[in-house]
């Protein structure tokens, strides 16, 4: 597989994982590892019970058509992998499986505890006779915890793992608020690829394959930044804010309306004396500085050298001048579109994001410039789409990723490589 | 898989000096380690959790934001403050080393290179053409360690009209769409409560790393991989951005986001409701017919035990009826009881936990280890974040808080690169280091 993956800059150099084999027990849990280790370049075996895996009927579908080959949740987690179908109820289907983890360099999946060692099909089970194996389990609560069992799902994980509390509105009696996604899977998926390659890394060296744990409880609770830091520190709650930093103590607002109803985020505010000078010209450019009356306290953040994010609430006139700062912004977004405002903004040196919607960003030009998002053929419709790439330059980084399989169509291919 | 290449990293193993973390799945291997914050310090923390000898390399000049943003700060107490009391600087960077280095410095530079030339990683995440500027770029590395591997992360990457725009978390979290799809529906965005994509452009920079290293067993040859931040963003939106490429539904629109309900595969009830008291919240999704018939028996009231409700369609169809009620019941019991009734139903069911819920009083975090101590040289012992891996062969270890800003100059400068005292008193007084 790695001798044919073309590149960026269509180098020979083998693609990043070529060489590697993942066989994938196909699962919600895991899935996002998978394909983040395929489109880098490793041969992903997903296996999948007949019929196919259950994912295949999450939905969308193509053209709203359900079909296990039309579903764009299995294709968004299934890109560049190989499908094979075993029955794993089956005494056949599981010595294949045995077979296919034989030739594995990392075996990854997402099962609950119990249910492949009921099948003799377990790591322990089958890693006994291949020492050099890596086999990454992903679960809700760790395997090491069985008797912590229970039943799960993204949003569940989310708000027991405590990226829920720190998300949502100033306005408490609104919900805190969990973001759409599959940010579970997509965290504890990260740390499955990282626990794998770091077995890999260490079995390169010593010859010994391990087992790798994953808790997706784990893995939320240490992606909340601040949040675990502020209380492991100095016992400290942050309390949600309105698109902003969970804060112990309320903050000023960062997020404001554009022009034409969108939004734009500006985290750090004014900081710098030449902050306040861009503003103050870009407030005269557009001819607003008579509906800024308090445009003086710009001059006063240029004549003190700007404003340290350190002194805010402690230096009332530094406060007040980063506080109009911002308010000139704010009036300058009210004038301007959300992609006017974010790259003036930026153009003139200030840290500022434009709310996008997630195929907005995908359609913006920087990230068409740079060759993101990549054109995938679909032969079966005899049509091709736009995918999410990957976010990696270099001549080892795949420059184009293969569509999901479809059920089972790479099953004779596989089970003949290995006769 | 590379076996003599095994043989030789084994042997460059053994002579790798101490101090670095218990675990040996990464003790073979060197971080010369220019990042900082999160985005770039998180990624060499999960590699020091698992052995690398990760050298931070800091600026000596005691001049304003010249160190790490996190740095500094005030201890547990309030008590006492300065350069190395920041909580999550500690948290961010426990089992790494620190030395001071002054980059613009031309006697700094060749410090770097002896360090560079001893390393098997360099990791940064300045702005996108710092390390240009700085007469750091590729061209630079690979002249002094052909078999360099260095990754470079930034907000938008090193090509394309953005690549100089400024970049923090909540910035790749604007831009990439990830703060549009937290939301409720006719409200603003509600974004994150905090920088995720600083985690997870740090978890994809570890992967860089370590994708690189496995290459460089098999190949040989060192790599540059660039990673862009704001592109890891738009990777993590889910099913829902194909629906838009493929399906043409733009996801802005009318009643989107409605990220507590929304969800594939669709689940009604799904959602985050109202406990008894204040600010307490409960999470529940019904997988199936069999969860809601199940959750239906728990709450026992009539309208839940409508049989009509029994068919997903009909549930979907009743969505915000159904909250309505189903957060009726909620609110008149403690999250506790609701999380106990609904468990026993064997329905998915979570309190929306607080941070001392999740670290005080959560059995799972506490069995799996995820809040480790650690000692700090001036802070002194104080609690960390885990790593959500254990592997049964070479487990992480995190026993050493952050470094006191260049408390390893004598050992790498030393012991390591070989410089004499006299020469290393030198560099000081001349302020290199």
């Amino acid at each position: 597989m790695a001798d044919a993956t073309q590149t960026k800059t269509g180098a020979a150099m083998p693609a990043l994982l070529g060489g590697l084999r993942v066989v994938e027990l196909a699962s919600d849990r895991a899935a996002y590892a998978g394909k983040l280790m395929g489109d880098l370049g490793a041969d992903v075996i997903v296996v999948e019970a007949p019929g196919g895996h259950a994912s295949r009927g999450y939905g969308p579908f193509v053209d709203d058509k359900a079909d296990p080959d039309r579903c764009l949740w299995w294709w968004n987690y299934n890109t560049s992998k190989r499908s094979v179908v075993l029955d794993l109820a089956t005494e056949a289907g599981r010595a294949d499986f045995r077979r296919l983890a034989g030739s594995a360099d990392i075996v990854l999946e997402g099962e609950d505890p119990g249910v492949l060692d009921a099948l003799g099909i377990d790591h322990t089970q089958i890693r006994a006779d291949l020492p050099g194996l890596v086999w990454v389990s992903v679960t809700p609560n760790g395997r090491r915890c069985p008797e912590l069992h229970e039943p799960t799902t993204d949003l569940t994980i989310l708000a027991a793992g405590g990226l829920v509390w720190n998300c949502g509105y100033d306005d408490h009696s609104l919900p805190p608020v969990r973001p759409s996604g599959g940010h579970a899977q997509h965290t504890a998926s990260a740390f499955a690829v990282m626990g794998a390659l770091t077995a890999v890394v260490h079995r390169d060296v010593s010859g010994i394959g391990q087992h790798v744990d994953v808790s997706m409880l784990a893995a939320t609770n240490v992606t909340t930044e601040v949040s675990s830091v502020d209380f492991l520190y100095r016992r400290a709650t942050n309390q949600r804010q309105t698109g902003r930093h969970a804060s112990e103590h309320n903050t000023m607002g960062i997020q404001t309306m554009t022009g034409d109803g969108g939004y734009a985020s500006n985290p750090l505010g004014l900081t710098t004396a030449g902050n306040y000078q861009a503003v103050l010209d870009w407030l005269r450019e557009l001819g607003l500085e008579d509906q800024f009356p308090e445009a003086f306290f710009l001059q006063m953040g240029i004549d003190r050298g700007g404003v340290s994010l350190k002194v805010l609430g402690q230096d009332v006139e530094a406060t007040e001048i980063y506080r109009a700062g911002r308010e000139a912004l704010y009036l300058i977004a009210s004038q301007l579109t959300t992609p006017e405002f974010f790259v003036q903004a930026q153009q003139r040196g200030i840290a500022c994001g434009a709310v996008y919607a997630p195929d907005e960003a995908l359609a913006d030009a920087h990230f068409r410039f740079r060759g993101y998002p990549v054109e995938v053929e679909h032969p079966e419709l005899g049509r091709s789409f736009t995918y999410p790439g990957l976010p990696f330059a270099g001549e080892a980084i795949p420059q184009a990723i293969r569509r999901a399989p479809l059920v089972g169509e790479h099953t004779e291919e596989v089970l003949a490589e290995l006769e | 898989m590379n076996t003599a290449q095994g043989v030789m990293e084994a042997a460059q193993a053994a002579d790798v000096p101490q101090p670095r973390s218990g675990s040996n799945a990464l003790s073979h291997i060197r971080i010369c380690d220019l990042t900082g914050l999160l985005a770039g310090a998180g990624a060499t923390r999960f590699l020091a959790a698992f052995g690398a000898q990760v050298i931070r390399v800091e600026q000596p000049a005691h001049e304003k934001h010249r160190w790490d943003f996190l740095r500094g700060g005030f201890s547990p107490d309030g008590q006492r403050s300065g350069i190395n009391f920041g909580g999550n600087f500690n948290n961010h960077n426990v089992e790494k080393l620190s030395i001071t280095l002054d980059l613009k410095s031309a006697e700094g530079k060749e410090l770097l290179a002896k360090l560079v030339a001893v390393s098997d990683v360099v990791t940064e995440n300045f702005s996108a053409h710092v390390m240009e500027r700085l007469g750091y770029g590729y061209d630079w590395l690979r002249s002094v360690n052909e078999r360099i591997i260095y990754v470079s992360n930034s907000g938008f990457g090193k090509s394309g009209p953005y690549s100089d725009f400024k970049s923090v978390g909540q910035v790749v979290q604007a831009v990439s769409g990830l703060s549009f799809v937290s939301g409720l529906p006719d409200q603003p965005p509600a974004g994150w409560g905090f920088a995720y994509m600083d985690h997870h452009g740090a978890y994809m920079m570890a992967t860089a790393v370590l994708g690189a290293i496995i290459a460089r067993n098999r190949t040989g040859q060192g790599q540059w991989i660039d990673f862009s931040c704001t592109e890891a963003g738009i990777g993590l939106a889910g099913p829902e951005l194909l629906d838009s490429t493929v399906n043409g539904r733009p996801m802005r629109r009318p009643g989107k986001p409605n990220s507590n309900s929304d969800n594939f595969p669709p689940m009604v009830p799904h959602g985050v409701y109202p406990a008894a008291g204040s600010d307490n919240w409960v999470a529940i999704a019904c997988r199936s017919d069999a969860d809601w018939q199940r959750l239906a028996e728990a709450i026992g009231e009539s309208w839940a035990l409508d049989p009509v409700l029994g068919a997903f369609t009909e549930r979907m169809a009743r969505r915000e009826e159904i909250d309505g009620r189903l957060g009726a019941w909620t609110s008149g019991l403690q999250r506790e009881q609701v999380e106990a009734l609904v468990r026993s139903a064997g329905v998915p069911v979570a309190q929306v936990a607080r941070p001392e819920d999740r670290i005080e009083k959560d059995p799972r975090t506490r069995a799996w280890g995820l809040w480790p101590q650690v000692q700090h040289d001036e802070i002194g012992e104080v609690r960390v974040e885990g790593i959500p891996v254990h592997m049964s062969e070479t487990d992480w270890s995190i026993a050493r808080g952050a470094p006191c800003l260049g408390h390893d100059n004598d050992f790498v400068y030393g012991s390591l690169l070989g410089l004499s005292v006299d020469e290393i008193a030198g560099f000081k007084a001349r302020k290199v280091i």
